[in-house]
């Protein structure tokens, strides 16, 4: 029997002779390319090591989430960039999503006007290469803003110009306390639902979740104002003259508007290809399923919500997983514009001034491939979450 | 299974091609220059030059490439080949450059690069010499009454290039002065000059030459002005990859022979005419005298081929730099005996 179990008559073995040598060509080929490199960056004097990441870098970033300046190091400057290109990927998928959710519904509308806009839109944007919007939003758009002294006013608050989008600062007292509050509210907001669904299948009542869910999330951060001493002010910008004819505003925060122009262009760009898969989506499921759920006395809005959506969402979801991949990966043109994403910073800047190519390079792609994975992880799961679950 | 084998036999053939590719270059310590013969081999001197920066190195519109530092390869390519005009020119971002020169896609990288420790001590280069003595400046709006550095106030806003000392400078100045400071930093200078253009920054800060050369490109040139101060010392000059010591002597001594044709007074049009001079410097400069390409493998003409037909560093600065209006004053790019620091060792 053991023997029988080791020979090549064994199915078991003979299946796994082919992995096994797969897995020995795919080694051989990887040391084959390490010694190459590390043979070659030998003869030429080229050390290899990442000791350089705790090394000052000592150039500024000029937008930046976390505390930076030159005297931190490289290390924390990829951080930096990281979290620049998160930023920018969220807000890009966030805005994407809404403005291809409604493009795709308009698409499918009765209204000829609006019908044909959404089309005209996305022929139009998904047409064009994503680096030339990037371009007119920053170099067209951008030149058509007025400068500080003339910015575009919002009721003295905020105020919009050439150097980018100048809004109130916020200014907490006992922040944590308020989090902790909005943690309690979404707890409370998930067991209600929980209870009405119950309420629902058990009894058949149907309660109002939505406005109590709204009630519960204004009401408890409100209560943690009231009683627990949270206060919230505000600081304003406020113009201030840099020279004869330059002006500046300070005190508030700063967006900037490589910033705005990168989202703009990705979230455009992106809600072309999302609003195609909520239109296939849609149109995916099938007539008789609407006239179904009318028929046992659904209304409008219910057909949509528990009828329709399920069915397209499990349309729609996979190829969406593939376009908020591509909007995070297409975040990295942001070097034309300066915008100090992963790639401006750690790809190019930290590369340059440090020399050190390879680490730097297989540093960036990896955190590429993990941002992207993370994404697929996520959208897999929710993707598990609509699909059909077979009895 | 089957697909997972074409797989890997893609992944196995291109992973072949790169190691092929990445053979070509690399220098052994010896005697033996395998940068020059395989240049010999190829019939032209690969030269990473940069994207287009008007003065250093720039194509016009049938893709000529003209400049001081295009000239370097020039020389270098007359020198070794016999012909100035065997170069292949490749033009590379300040974030490419370094790479490209050591992993063998270029032999020559002369575009504007400054000369520093770190970067000649620790990342497999070597700097050759300097071809133009610059410092970083800033440039700002005539109207807008900024008339030195110490005129620059909190929040302003500067733009540059990434990836170059002239970042870390305005870091270095901007912390000394203490000023808080927006730094908007671009990988091409066409992105920087049209920001700046916009109105996007309050400054542009980069090498004085640079900044002269990219005010022609704004839409309004007389509108700005470059303040006088120099915030740093900018030696720029050619690079060459480390380990291989005869290409590097080449290089260098093709550069130091510009210069010293120039305080000789050698030119492209006397310089054949000169070889029975009295001066045994001209007449070594020119190949009469001694035996000194033979020092390199090379024959004994190099210099004067060099001299022919590129000419000496005073007429390259002058076609380049001061008739096309960038800097018409040579300042410390003067010579030595005329009050300047270009000074070379002697040609012996």
């Amino acid at each position: 029997m053991n023997l029988k179990k080791l020979s090549i008559e064994n199915k078991k073995i003979r299946d796994l002779i082919p992995q096994a040598l797969t897995i020995l060509a795919l080694l051989s080929v990887i040391i084959y390319f390490a010694t190459n490199a590390q043979i070659n960056m030998g003869n030429r004097g080229i050390s290899f090591g990442f000791g350089f990441l705790s090394q000052e870098a000592s150039f500024d970033i000029a937008f930046s989430l976390i505390e930076f300046d030159g005297s931190y190091s490289y290390g924390r400057a990829f951080l930096v960039g990281l979290l620049n290109t998160i930023l920018v990927s969220i807000i890009g998928i966030f805005l994407a999503t809404i403005l291809g959710v409604i493009v795709g519904v308009a698409r499918l509308s009765n209204n000829y006007l609006i019908a044909k806009t959404a089309e005209w839109y996305v022929e139009i944007f998904r047409n064009i290469p994503l680096i030339l919007q990037i371009f007119f939003w920053y170099f067209a758009a951008l030149r058509a803003l007025p400068s500080p002294e003339n910015a575009i006013n919002f009721y003295d608050v905020s105020y919009l110009t050439i150097k980018g989008w100048y809004i109130p600062k916020f200014v907490w007292i006992n922040f944590d306390i308020f989090c902790y509050s909005l943690i309690l509210a979404f707890i409370s907001i998930y067991f209600l639902n929980r209870y009405a669904k119950k309420q629902r299948e058990e009894f058949g009542k149907i309660l109002p979740t939505f406005t109590l869910s709204l009630g519960i999330l204004i009401s408890i951060p409100l209560l943690s104002f009231l009683l627990l001493g949270v206060s919230l002010s505000f600081d304003y910008p406020e113009l201030k003259q840099l020279s004869e004819t330059s002006y500046t505003y300070e005190n508030g925060v700063s967006i900037i508007p490589e910033l705005i122009a990168l989202a703009l262009a990705l979230s455009m760009y992106t809600a072309t290809f999302i609003a195609e898969n909520v239109r296939a989506g849609v149109m995916g499921v099938g007539k008789g399923q609407k006239e179904a759920a009318a028929s046992i006395g659904l209304n409008k809005g219910q057909i949509l919500k528990l009828v329709v959506m399920p069915q397209a969402l499990r349309i729609i979801i996979p190829p969406t997983t593939n376009q908020y991949l591509n909007l995070t990966k297409n975040s990295s043109l942001a070097a034309a514009i300066a915008y100090p994403d992963m790639v401006l910073v750690f790809a190019k800047t930290a590369l340059m001034q440090t020399g050190r190519a390879i680490e730097i390079i297989s540093i960036t792609m990896l955190t590429y491939l993990s941002l992207s994975i993370s994404i697929s992880i996520l959208m897999n799961w929710y993707n598990k979450k609509m699909a059909i679950k077979e009895k | 299974m089957i697909k997972s084998i074409k797989t890997w036999i893609l992944v196995g053939f291109t992973s072949l091609l790169l190691v092929a590719c990445g053979q070509g270059g690399g220098g052994s310590g010896s005697k033996k220059s395998k940068t020059l013969d395989n240049t010999k081999k190829a019939g032209f001197v690969k030269c990473g030059v940069s994207q287009g920066l008007p003065g250093f190195s720039n194509a016009d519109a049938s893709g000529n490439w003209s400049g001081i530092d295009v000239d370097v390869c020039r020389a270098v390519a007359a020198a070794v080949l016999g012909d100035a005009d065997k170069v292949k020119y490749t033009p590379l971002s300040a974030a490419e450059r370094f790479t490209a020169l050591t992993s063998g896609e270029i032999d020559v990288l002369a575009r504007n690069t400054t000369w520093t420790l770190s970067r000649d001590a620790d990342i497999g280069l070597t700097f050759v010499g300097v071809n133009f003595y610059d410092g970083q400046g800033f440039m700002v709006r005539k109207n807008s009454g900024i008339n030195s550095v110490n005129d620059f106030k909190d929040g302003i806003s500067a733009c540059t290039n990434t990836g170059t000392t002239t970042e870390l400078n305005m870091r270095d100045f901007f912390n000394s002065k203490n000023i808080k400071y927006e730094p908007i930093a671009f990988e091409k200078a066409d992105e920087v000059v049209q920001a700046y253009d916009a109105g996007r920054c309050d400054t542009y800060t980069t090498d004085k030459s640079g900044l002269a050369a990219q005010r022609t490109k704004l839409s309004a040139p007389n509108d700005h002005k470059v303040l006088p101060e120099t915030i740093s010392k900018e030696p720029l000059g050619p690079v060459v990859r480390q380990g291989d010591s005869v290409w590097e002597d080449i290089v260098r001594w093709s550069l130091n022979t510009m210069i010293e044709a120039e305080e000789y007074g050698v030119n492209s049009s006397n310089a054949s005419s000169l070889k029975d001079s009295d001066n045994p410097a001209i007449k070594r400069l020119v190949g009469a005298e001694g035996e000194l390409g033979a020092a390199f493998g090379l024959d004994n003409d190099w210099s004067l081929r060099i001299i022919e037909q590129v000419g000496n560093y005073g007429e390259s600065y002058k076609k380049h730099i001061a008739d096309t209006g960038i800097l018409p004053n040579r300042g410390p790019n003067e010579l030595w005996t005329k009050g300047g620091i270009l000074y070379v060792p002697p040609a012996r």
